[in-house]
């Protein structure tokens, strides 16, 4: 089953190579990994998206945790949960497809961001599934290049993940 | 206010740390604090002759004292030459702290001359590891390296320390840190007490009990409590490697040590129990053998300080994340107030152990007959009466480690002194070298083979430098007896580079530092060989003792058997 792995972690040098390190030493899997900082300068929050049983999920937890940088984490999947992605695609938009392309976008409730005689750039934000499904209806017309940042996450309602 | 630079302040903060000896060799970016060092008294170097010997000579004083080790090391190949030493405390979980110089900051990243990205190539086998990005934060990441490597579950730290940050111009203040914080870390002590209550419920109702310790015991001090448990309670008691000395093996309930090479009456005992209670110990493949098949019929309790140590290969029925001496001090005043154990069924439970004993008493190797070559089970057991069983035991890897833990029977925690994880050659000979430093009134013998003691034996150098009085008794059988055992059994007795086929005079070879080697090639050699060697505790004397090349450890477990499932003799198996 996938899992969304929040951690608050030691704003420090060296500090996201021990987390993906880890991952790979022990053979866990990475499916998308989102790092940034946060309100609070000493920390950093990186998300994580991970594949595995319940004994397996149960061991990346236990392992990160043991990661003096880390600080705190929460796997998001346990509780409700809002989860975000970002997507840029630029999409071939000659002819007929100019409008293909904006209508589909629009559907996505996407947002054309850039805009060349020849391609579009499209902004999308959503759930991972949304994406994927977004590039699939794409795909047809065209797809040039495609960046997503990786999943984003956070509990709803009051649950915080802070110190 | 005192102000010192950084070098000053990495020698003064050992000392009022309590460090009193560290081990290491000198190079260009650590050449500030080898300054310091030579300017003061208190805390004193033991120059070795390679940087791999520093990290095993520091580890094992660090498993006979509790304390950690403490290294330096230059930058570079003296960083890399560190990193095995590393590996192996890691795996093992033994308290060190490694200090390793680096080129200036300006240079990292440039491919300077001796430059390595040592946290980078340490990362997976480090507890945690530090870069000093300015002189003045020395005294607390140095505290922070200390407080990691020995508290919660310990291992090797590693400071990385850049040239610029310890130059003798610039100065700073020092204030020893008596405490310090790490917001992310705070290590568990006692465990749940609901758990270890659910825990001494299912002892006490146990018919067929089973304790199964590690090396936690003994790292943990819980070594007497432990002894405590297990003789109120009445229950048979098997340890891993790393936890042999953890509970008396001349003790009645004990059943020795198990896993791959343990003993017969401890993997029969592990495979029919239906309650293992274990503490301080990580099943591992070498305990478990195949795991789907491992002990069918028991509930597990386990016991450990680190929580991704438990269901990690086995699952747990009842997980408790905590000290093992805290844990157990609380299991004992339940089992204080608590009903008696099921009496009928452990006496049951004792007799199929004791049959289990009997069958294999006296068979487990033929000793030799005069005029025969010495088996290597007897010379160890001859060296554990000539000690008395008191000696600090070190030894290398490979059958003669299987054979010290076999045959020499240990009373006490902290006196076996092995590479039981990563299995590391090489280590025995200057891992005696520290215990010896650190406990000088004591006998200390590392017991070795032709390979792993050429691994090291550059270090005789250090020996004579530092009058560092070891016995190294060399269970000399011509070959990589391990691995020539594996070829035997695995591949058709085709010995691919098993065997040695040029291997020195030691005799002469030790002679050459000006120390004392007996060669015994005889069974009629042996007595006054030990006798000559162990009359005098400070004296370094080789030992190079022929034994029957042809010898096989057993007990043997079967590759992905269950834990019963052993070969017994080059003839019979379970």
């Amino acid at each position: 089953m996938r899992h969304i792995i929040s951690i608050l972690l030691e704003n420090e040098p060296g500090a996201l190579s021990r987390v993906v390190g880890l991952f790979s030493q022990r053979n866990f899997n990475i499916e998308t990994l989102n790092v940034a900082p946060t309100e609070d300068p000493s920390l950093s929050r990186l998300t994580v998206t991970t594949v595995g049983d319940d004994r397996v999920i149960e061991q990346i937890t236990k392992h990160l945790n043991k990661l003096i940088d880390v600080v705190k984490l929460v796997d998001l999947t346990e509780g409700n949960h809002i989860e975000r992605e970002l997507m840029l695609v630029k999409v071939k938009a000659l002819g007929a497809a100019r409008d293909e392309v904006k209508r589909t976008a629009d559907i996505f409730r996407a947002q054309v961001v850039d805009v060349t005689p020849s391609v579009y750039t499209v902004q999308i934000t959503g759930d991972a599934g949304k994406l994927d499904a977004f590039v699939q209806a794409m795909a047809p017309i065209g797809i040039l290049e495609v960046a997503r940042t990786g999943v984003s996450g956070i509990a709803r309602g009051d649950k915080l993940l802070t110190l | 206010m005192e102000l010192l630079s950084g070098a000053d302040m990495i020698a003064r903060f050992l000392k009022d740390e309590g460090v009193e000896r560290i081990y290491g060799y000198p190079g260009g970016a650590a050449l500030h604090i080898y300054d310091a060092l030579f300017r003061q008294d208190s805390v004193q170097h033991i120059l070795v002759r390679h940087e791999q010997a520093a990290t095993h000579a520091a580890d094992g004083y660090a498993r006979a004292s509790g304390k950690p080790g403490v290294v330096l090391v230059t930058s570079g190949p003296g960083a890399t030459n560190a990193v095995t030493g590393i590996a192996t405390a890691y795996m093992d979980s033994i308290p060190m702290v490694v200090l390793c110089g680096q080129v200036a900051s300006h240079l990292i990243g440039e491919d300077a001359f001796q430059e390595t990205d040592i946290v980078g190539v340490t990362r997976p086998i480090v507890k945690h590891s530090f870069s000093i990005r300015h002189p003045s934060q020395i005294p607390e990441v140095l505290k922070k390296a200390f407080y990691l490597a020995a508290t919660g579950r310990p291992g090797p730290v590693v400071v990385d320390i850049p040239k610029d940050m310890t130059a003798p111009t610039e100065r700073y203040e020092y204030v020893y840190p008596k405490k310090v914080k790490i917001r992310s870390y705070n290590p568990v002590t006692r465990g749940h007490s609901g758990q270890i209550r659910k825990a001494v419920d299912m002892m006490l109702k146990a018919r067929r009990p089973v304790f199964y310790t590690g090396g936690g015991v003994v790292t943990g001090g819980a070594s007497e409590a432990l002894t405590d448990l297990v003789q109120r309670l009445g229950f048979p008691i098997t340890t891993t490697l790393m936890g042999i000395g953890g509970y008396p093996q001349g003790d009645r309930q004990s059943l020795g040590w198990l896993g791959m090479h343990g003993s017969y009456e401890a993997n029969m005992a592990m495979h029919h129990a239906d309650l293992i209670v274990a503490i301080g110990a990580r099943f591992d493949d070498r305990v478990t053998n195949n795991t789907s098949k491992f002990c069918p019929t028991a509930k597990i309790v386990h016991v450990d300080i680190d929580p991704s140590s438990i269901s990690k290969t086995v699952r747990a029925d009842v997980p408790i994340v905590g000290a093992a001496g805290s844990v157990i001090n609380e299991m004992i005043s339940l089992v204080q107030e608590r009903e008696a154990t099921n009496a009928e069924a452990l006496g049951e439970w004792w007799k199929s152990i004791e049959s289990w004993r009997s069958e294999r008493e006296g068979k487990l190797y033929e000793p030799s007959k005069p005029g025969e070559a010495l088996k290597p089970q007897e010379v160890v057991e001859a060296v554990y009466r000539a000690t008395r069983g008191e000696a600090f035991v070190t030894t290398d890897v490979g059958q003669h480690q299987m054979f010290a833990a076999q045959y020499y029977k240990f009373a006490k925690p902290n006196r076996f002194i092995t590479s039981g994880g990563l299995g590391t050659m090489g280590f025995g000979f200057p891992a005696a070298m520290g215990v010896k430093l650190g406990y000088p009134q004591d006998d200390v013998v590392c017991f070795t083979g032709e390979g792993s003691f050429q691994m090291m034996m550059q270090e005789l150098s250090t020996c004579k430098q530092f009058d560092v009085g070891v016995k190294i008794v060399n269970l000399n059988n011509g070959s990589l007896g391990m691995v020539r055992q594996w070829q035997d059994l695995n591949y058709k007795s085709r010995h691919a580079h098993s065997y040695m086929e040029s291997l020195p005079d030691f005799a002469k070879l030790i002679e050459a530092y000006g120390f004392t080697a007996i060669t015994v090639k005889t069974h009629e050699e042996l007595a006054p060989a030990l006798e000559r060697a162990f009359a005098d505790t400070n004296e370094l004397v080789f030992l190079d003792i022929y034994v029957d090349p042809f010898e096989h450890v057993y007990p043997m477990q079967v590759p992905l058997g269950s834990m019963r499932d052993m070969l017994l003799s080059k003839t019979e198996r379970t």
